[in-house]
């Protein structure tokens, strides 16, 4: 196209494009300092002697760096021990709940027997259900379990795998040329071979988006652990950070260093995938 | 491919006929092998159906009965008839709560409007979009409880960060989260800011699917920037907007975590949303009858405006 247009109009599109760049830059600029500034600010008060935090005006970089207030909140409060409980948590369902998921898309995507667009749609059904209406119910069923106060009601129900898991990923397994699995079935592999061997090795991109918000789902809950547990030494990371408010009142340097530790898995988490993020929601999105 | 693999299916094809010979000859051999398979397929797929119906649909139906019944979570449950929607209607903090969710909803066409605005300039082919898109990310994998601690004490009205950046530009701020009026604006604060990662990179991917053609042909049409933009841009990427603002839609109307954290639902209930109005019902003042009842007309009341949505999106939602 370009080819067609004339110098003049070339110099004109040239001259407008770099306004629009300019402008995307201050516009880009104000809106990521809005989003680190409050983060800074964490940091900022995390290392700050106690008292400092209420000096007028406040300063950005403290005079003293001070690591007390990590210190503190690491051997005082129960942080540490959280995480593990959070760990503990999340990983089994996470894990187990993501293979539950993976073969029942398997057999949605790829596998034909009666039934299965009935049982697919009931399945696509429950993500209609608003989670609201089972909150309470849910609740009493756990209590006539006996699941209340333990890690069972946080760990078990994901196990069975997630309806919406189940159909991102019968989405993906839709895209994989048969060829190879057809192959397989002349070899005499199982499906459930088939979909070890062939499948899940051809599909690792995706189950480990999957696996990450499975996680990060896991890892940030609130709710479930505030409705389920009542003893403070089964308490999940997110429960512990929120007694934080009461625990240390207005001690924001503490309050902020809990804050700040309990974000760092995350980050980690997320400098390292950050790929399968982006992908995992653009997929999400895509199905819209 | 080795003659193992022609043997296995051999074999299994003269079990095949034995099986079968008595009603006819099956020459094909197919329906035994298929039968087989059907077996590993509802094998595969019993976990999510079994788990549906041990935490999905049996917690559901009873908590139809339950919504009919005074229930306390101890005692057996006594059934009221319609006396829970009954008092629904009559609640004032039922009303002050619905106008409270739907005012924190006022959040999402300002997120959206933002978001796409953050899409559009990171996709001029900037230098270090990684470094913008990570930096409008961050909310979007951080913890609620962390972020909603981190806005409280930027919200502090008298050390807090914000109220000081208004101090430099000579503007008194608000005691925010403290003031009636001003609660409510700032949760939407806290919420559009949390958001935007998200939307930014649904709206980016949209943008990307645009296709350049379209642009160069309405401009050899003489076309305006704005007419490219609202024809091909917002024509576009309608699916995807249409996306978040179903999901956006029907999370707020459940939103709850944060305000619990931020405000308690005060001052003076100003933003206690349905779900946290819910909550406590169910779980501070154990009514977990009535508490149902809300779930249900929450529940009905959202499967309603998605609906809504999907019937208007014919308007003005266009699909390749």
């Amino acid at each position: 196209m370009a080819v067609v247009t004339n110098s003049s109009m070339n110099r004109k599109r040239n001259k407008s494009e770099i306004m629009n760049r300019a402008v995307a830059y201050v516009f880009l600029i104000i809106g990521a300092l809005i989003m680190t500034v409050p983060f800074l600010w964490m940091l900022s008060t995390s290392l700050k002697e106690p008292g400092l935090v209420f000096e007028m005006p406040p300063r950005w970089i403290p005079e003293n760096i001070i690591w007390d207030n990590y210190k503190v909140v690491l051997t005082e409060s129960d942080l540490l021990g959280g995480f593990m409980n959070t760990m503990a948590v999340t990983l089994p369902p996470t894990i187990v709940g993501l293979f539950a998921s993976a073969i029942a898309a398997y057999a949605f995507g790829r596998m034909d027997f009666p039934g299965k667009n009935i049982f697919f749609m009931a399945l696509l059904a429950t993500m209609m259900i608003p989670g609201v209406v089972l909150m309470v119910p849910s609740f009493i069923l756990y209590k006539y379990l006996g699941w209340i106060d333990s890690w069972k009601p946080l760990m078990i129900p994901g196990m069975f795998g997630a309806a919406g898991t189940v159909f991102f990923l019968r989405q993906f397994f839709k895209t994989i040329p048969s060829e190879l699995e057809d192959a397989a079935k002349m070899d005499g592999l199982s499906p459930f071979g088939i979909f070890m061997r062939i499948v899940v090795p051809l599909s690792k991109p995706a189950l480990a988006t999957q696996a990450i918000f499975g996680f990060l789902g896991g890892y940030n809950d609130y709710m479930g652990p505030l409705i389920y547990l009542n003893s403070p030494e089964k308490y999940t990371l997110q429960l512990v950070l929120a007694t934080f408010q009461d625990a240390y009142n207005a001690e924001w340097t503490l309050i902020m260093a809990g804050s700040v530790l309990a974000l760092i898995p995350t980050v980690i988490l997320f400098f390292f995938a950050q790929r399968y993020f982006i992908e995992g929601i653009t997929l999400t999105g895509m199905k819209g | 491919m080795s003659s193992s693999s022609y043997l296995f299916p051999r074999k299994r094809e003269s079990n095949m006929t034995r099986s079968l010979s008595l009603k006819q000859d099956n020459p094909i051999g197919a329906k035994r092998r298929f039968n087989k398979d059907y077996v590993w397929a509802y094998l595969f797929i019993s976990a999510p159906i079994v788990g549906f119906m041990i935490f999905g649909f049996i917690p559901l139906s009873y908590s139809v009965y339950i919504s009919f019944t005074k229930f306390d979570g101890f005692n057996a449950p006594d059934l009221n008839g319609l006396e829970n929607y009954r008092l629904l209607f009559q609640d004032p903090l039922i009303w002050k709560t619905t106008v409270n969710t739907f005012y924190a909803a006022l959040g999402i066409p300002i997120g959206m409007v933002i978001s796409l605005g953050i899409a559009i300039a990171l996709n001029q082919k900037i230098a270090g979009i990684n470094f913008f898109r990570t930096a409008f990310f961050l909310p979007t994998i951080s913890s609620v409880v962390a972020l909603t601690l981190l806005w409280k004490w930027v919200f502090n009205s008298d050390f807090g960060i914000l109220n000081q950046l208004l101090g430099y530009a000579g503007i008194q701020g608000p005691a925010w989260l403290n003031e009636e009026n001003w609660a409510m604006p700032a949760m939407i604060i806290q919420g559009v800011w949390g958001g935007l990662g998200f939307n930014m990179v649904l709206y980016l991917a949209a943008l990307q699917g645009v296709p350049a053609t379209l642009y160069e042909a309405a401009e050899m049409d003489g076309a305006s920037k704005w007419q490219r933009f609202r024809y091909i841009t917002v024509a576009g990427i309608s699916p995807t907007t249409f996306f978040i603002l179903v999901t956006a839609i029907i999370g707020a109307l459940q939103d709850f975590v944060r305000f619990r954290i931020m405000t308690g639902g005060g001052p003076n209930f100003s933003t206690m949303t349905s779900v946290y109005y819910l909550f406590e019902n169910a779980f501070r003042y154990m009514n977990m009858g009535f508490a149902s009842a809300m779930a249900w007309v929450l529940g009905i009341v959202i499967m309603i405006i998605t609906l809504i949505n999907f019937l208007m999106s014919k308007r003005w939602v266009h699909y390749e």
